[in-house]
């Protein structure tokens, strides 16, 4: 392997024509190349202006000023396209088609981005005192109060800062209550198969056992499976409704009335809450506790992986042992409860209040839908994930009969004996412009293919995606196992190699000088 | 020497009350590459069907259990710097551990390799 | 609705597609009697953008931003200045608008901006890896003490007094329904806790914090080398990641996990969240990490890329066996923190660290001048405790009145105690002038 002179492996040596690419630079017209942050460094230069530092004594005590940190010097402008440049090798929902299923990809609001900016929400400390922040509390009331009449729920924490940590919540909570009634003896909870891996981790982490439910032929919860399992010894069921196959769990009310006779509790995870929003509350269906996925549901931008923000809707019986902090209707205005106190508050979730940014996007997208939109959008997100199924099961293979909800699930039947896989048929997708489906989950069947397309979508674009998918469905099965393997093709890195990522993982750079010394070894 | 092998897909070479112990070329072709494997270390007391060790592929964390009860001798050292050797020697220089066998009697449950083959036809 | 695309003449060729006989059609499978005939009751219709402009701001209008009147809170949360070019850049679509990046080859954008951010971390802790972050610095902490329990296989955590209430409550809670022990000390204010005196063969971790929650700043680099004598970890939160800038880091004394706040970079105050938790480790405790993490690796042609990597340690592979539940992170908060850091480079955030240090030592002088008032530390970086004649949580609220956010009272972190005590916290926004104005109004209060 030869090394460039910034200690990197390279492939090409400098000042002849990219292997690759054909050009001298590596470019490719609009795709253009962009070497670390680190490998930009000249010493000395900044990115930002600061005044000169007041002459006094420094006052560290004990410690000495450090030597160095070790970063890279860079001017604004360089800064600004290091940034641009990485930006346009991401694919993003404001590029294109994203159905990537169980993840809710839909239009992130730009009035959401500008309300959140407000001074008011944005430049607000956690610890101002409470006559400073009334405005801030009174949202979060009014979120909460949302939240409560869209699922028809008695309590509402905001503090959890995403999904899996609401579940985390919502799990103490229901163990919280258990204790309150002195009852120890319930070690399980019960995980139906299809679930988002988050819950069987969840409830692990809780301490509890995991028992997993089988699926039924038809994508459901097997219901006599469930209730043999059922017992003393059951805390709660985590359930996701609509479940993970993208269907809708329809017997979900004796499914709640047999865990609620067994003296457990039903938590359902609310990923998929966007498809039934403003159609059925939750509370209505027996559910005692639920997470709701503000970055899906309610349209907060998943900003390549987070923030995120969880909160969790409790039935009545669970009610009191919401954590800490919360907001209250005082004497003097809204008031914040942040300390349990002796109170019956299971603890803390977080440092402050919760994902305050993403509670003012939220209610934005809210109040832009109103009730009605809100009505029409699940509505929509379950017309158009319908449309893409009956138009596609001619091709490829339904895993299940419909209607699904928000989301359709395909498995790969229809590419057996092609040589092609999913991984294959979602790299070629990438081809043609489209973000690919979600690939390998659920588990329950085999090689699946979940598309979400969501409410934001217009029929030509749903059009144009199945069109392409089923001319390369038709392909896959004409015998161009080749095509699909070398793909992706077009991207600014084709297919790479995680393998030798995990074997010898390189999780940072390292400077040129220790790199030497380490390939010298 | 008998070797006999799990319904979990491991195997134990057994030479007197030493027994080695290893992930089936059946196992390893599940997995797909292998890129980490975490072995116990010598002195621990196993379990029979208990976790022992931890096999990971890119794609897949698998628990490896103790195929019999015993007490740890040594680990395979050369597996933890190169764990694709599971991939391409599974049933030879691919051995997770060795293990002193605490009851012998429990091999007698175990399946010889032909009841393996057909359990493996069988099933999958 | 100006988010929705379909028109009704779409809906209604595209059911007879799907061969329903309308939406409602649709939802046959939720149970009739639960199934809703129209708009939920008890919330408003649909707004356009004026009007929900309009009600939001009048929300926000209600409250005091921090930056429109001399402000001096700290304690978890720091306001400094973020370059334009910061916000401008998280708000490019292909960044705010992506998920995490599973598909590596349509996601190099955010991935190499991961692998830039784990660099920036480990270098700023002295650590050597760190991960994708964390939703904040408490959660964390608490999973920087349930690390510490796998690797000890041990699970007793001793907290300092010295750590954030908040950090310590977000872990005993876990500690709780997880099941380990977590003995939290008291706080000292003044100093002084013997941690070592608490390490026994059961103890998987010591957790302190640099600068502590009063703002004393400490070398741990002893403490460091008992703990490893005696077969636990010790862990460093910093909830003032500009600190690093300026301060030697946890890494060189021999901290084993780094637990920190990454907020001060490029993120705003946002009323305590979204903020970006960092979480950094030695080298060979990298496979009990939680959290994403980015690698490097090289593509079908060759050529340098980047992927999630080791992910079996993760939700989605491992389930019920998984290092930690997290799955979203802080992506976006950490791209803000990248960007922030890349701008300040190595001259930059020296000179911002030490410009931090050197105000709070004027306003410690300051404050330290106002009769009856006393400064408790020795060192600190640029956040301090003084001591007051009145309850502190008055004398804020009175500071309030005329407009002045004067730190946080320790009695709004500890109920019932130490009301006397108030942090005060200084960065490069504070003028000379907003302090002169905090010693000259805190003097009246105080009268």
């Amino acid at each position: 392997m030869s090394m460039n002179t910034q200690g990197r492996p390279s492939a090409i040596p400098a000042g002849t024509a990219d292997a690759v690419t054909g050009t001298y630079t590596g470019n490719r017209g609009l795709q253009i190349e962009e070497p670390l942050i680190f490998e930009q460094d000249s010493a000395g230069r900044c990115g930002v202006d600061l005044p000169d530092v007041p002459k006094v004594a420094s006052r560290l005590g004990a410690v000495k000023p450090r030597a160095k940190v070790g970063l890279p010097g860079l001017a604004e402008p360089q800064v600004v396209r290091h940034y641009t440049r990485l930006s346009q090798k991401n694919y993003a929902i404001d590029s294109g088609f994203y159905p990537l299923g169980s993840c809710t990809m839909k239009h992130n609001p730009r009035l959401n981005e500008k309300m959140a900016r407000l001074p008011g929400f944005s430049d607000v400390h956690p610890l101002q005192p409470v006559s400073t922040v009334q405005g801030a509390l009174e949202l979060m009331d009014q979120l909460a109060h949302w939240l409560k009449t869209l699922t028809g729920m008695a309590a509402v924490t905001l503090a959890p800062a995403a999904g899996a940590h609401g579940e985390m919540c919502g799990i103490m909570a229901i163990r919280s209550a258990h204790e309150a009634k002195g009852d120890s003896g319930r070690t399980k909870i019960l995980v139906p198969e299809s679930a988002h891996g988050t819950n069987p981790a969840t409830a692990a982490a809780c301490g509890y056992s995991v028992d997993a439910i089988p699926a039924t032929a038809d994508g459901r919860v097997d219901l006599e499976a469930l209730k043999a399992k059922l017992g003393p010894d059951v805390a709660g069921l985590m359930l996701t409704n609509p479940n993970t196959c993208g269907l809708f769990e329809r017997d979900i009310i004796t499914i709640a009335e047999a865990v609620h006779a067994a003296g457990a509790y039903f938590y359902c995870d609310g990923a998929n809450f966007n498809a039934i929003v403003g159609r059925v509350r939750p509370a209505d269906l027996g559910i005692d506790v639920m997470h709701i996925n503000l970055h899906k549901t309610f349209s907060t931008p998943h900003g390549g992986g987070g923030p995120g923000s969880g909160p969790v809707v409790f039935a009545e019986s669970l009610a009191p042992f919401i954590p800490v902090p919360y907001v209250t209707h005082g004497a003097n205005g809204f008031a914040l409860v942040e300390n349990a106190g002796g109170g019956q508050a299971f603890g803390r979730m977080k440092a402050f209040h919760g994902q305050m940014g993403m509670f003012v996007r939220a209610l934005a997208y809210m109040l832009s839908h109103g009730a009605d939109g809100l009505r029409q959008a699940s509505g929509d997100a379950v017309l158009n994930a319908n449309y893409v199924m009956a138009r596609l099961e001619d091709v490829m293979t339904a895993s299940f009969d419909g209607p699904c909800m928000h989301e359709c699930l395909f498995d790969d039947r229809f590419l057996k004996g092609t040589g092609v896989t999913t991984l294959d048929m979602a790299k070629a997708l990438i081809d043609e412009g489209f973000h690919p489906m979600t690939m390998y989950f659920p588990l329950v069947v085999h090689g699946a293919l979940l598309i979400e397309p969501t409410e934001t979508e217009s029929k030509a674009s749903l059009d144009q995606f199945v069109d392409a998918l089923r001319a390369l469905a038709e392909r896959a099965k004409s015998g161009d196992a080749a095509y699909f393997q070398a793909a992706p093709r077009l991207t600014p890195r084709r297919r790479l190699d995680e393998t030798a990522a995990a074997r010898k993982p390189v999780l940072r750079w390292t400077p040129p000088v220790a790199a030497e010394a380490l390939a010298a070894e | 020497m008998t070797v006999k092998y799990t319904k979990d897909h491991e195997w134990v070479r057994v030479e007197g009350d030493v027994g080695t112990v290893g992930v089936t070329d059946f196992a390893q072709s599940q997995l797909g590459d292998v890129v980490f494997v975490e072995l116990p270390e010598a002195g621990r007391k196993l379990e029979q069907g208990k976790e022992a060790a931890v096999v990971e592929s890119v794609k897949a964390a698998s628990d490896v259990y103790a195929p019999v009860s015993g007490t740890v001798l040594e680990a395979n050292q050369a597996l933890v710097d190169d764990p694709a050797m599971v991939n391409s020697a599974a049933e030879t220089d691919g051995w997770f551990f060795k293990l002193t066998l605490s009851d012998l009697s429990q091999l007698d449950a175990l399946m010889d390799e032909a009841a393996y083959k057909a359990f493996v036809e069988e099933s999958h | 609705m100006r988010y929705l695309p379909l028109t009704e003449a779409d809906r209604q060729s595209m059911l007879a597609a799907t061969r329903a006989t309308s939406v409602d059609d649709l939802f046959r499978d939720v149970p009739e009697a639960a199934r809703l005939a129209g708009p939920i009751g008890g919330l408003p219709s649909h707004m356009g953008e004026l009007e929900v402009e309009r009600l939001l701001g009048s929300m926000a209008a209600k409250n005091l931003p921090a930056g429109s009147v001399p402000s001096f809170l700290g304690a978890g949360a720091y306001r400094h200045h973020v370059p334009a070019t910061v916000d401008h850049l998280v708000q490019r679509g292909e960044f705010l608008t992506a998920y995490t990046p599973y598909q590596p080859e349509v996601s190099q954008g955010t991935l190499q901006v991961l692998f830039e951010f784990q660099t920036q971390v480990a270098l700023l802790t002295g650590m050597d890896v760190a991960n994708a972050s964390m939703y904040d610095g408490a959660t964390s902490c608490a999973e920087a003490v349930m690390m510490a329990n796998r690797v000890t296989r041990r699970k007793k955590a001793i907290l300092s007094g010295g750590l954030h209430p908040h950090y310590r409550d977000v872990t005993t809670t876990d500690a709780r329904f997880i099941g380990f022990e977590a003995v939290a000390l008291p706080p000292a204010p003044r100093g002084g806790e013997d941690l070592l005196a608490l390490v026994d063969d059961k103890t998987s971790c010591v957790v302190v914090q640099n600068p502590d929650l009063f703002g004393h700043v400490r070398d741990y680099t002893e403490l460091a080398a008992a703990c490893q004598a005696k077969g636990a970890l010790l862990i460093v939160v910093v909830t003032e990641a500009l600190s690093l800038g300026l301060l030697t880091p946890p890494g060189d004394m021999g901290a084993d996990i780094v637990a920190a706040e990454g907020q001060s970079f490029g993120n705003a105050l946002n009323f305590g969240g979204p903020y970006v938790g960092l979480f950094a480790v030695k080298d060979k405790y990298v496979r009990q990490m939680p959290g994403r993490l980015c690698g490097e690796t090289v593509d079908a042609d060759g050529r340098r890329g980047f992927v999630l990597t080791l992910s079996t340690r993760e939700q989605h592979i491992r389930r019920e066996k998984a290092t930690s539940n997290i799955c979203t992170n802080s992506g976006l908060c950490a791209l803000a923190f990248s960007i922030h850091v890349s701008l300040l480079g190595e001259a930059g955030i020296t000179q911002l660290a030490q410009l931090n240090h050197a105000k709070a030592v004027q306003l410690a002088d300051k404050l330290a001048a106002v009769p009856g008032v006393e400064l408790l530390n020795d060192g600190f970086f640029n956040e301090f405790t003084v001591k007051l004649p009145k309850p502190a949580a008055a004398v804020v609220e009175e500071l309030a009145k005329r407009r002045i956010l004067g730190g946080v009272p320790v009695s709004r972190l500890y109920p019932g105690e130490m009301d006397d005590l108030l942090l005060v916290a200084v960065t490069e926004t504070n003028t000379d002038a907003d302090m002169d104005a905090f010693a000259a109004a805190l003097t009246e209060v105080l009268a």
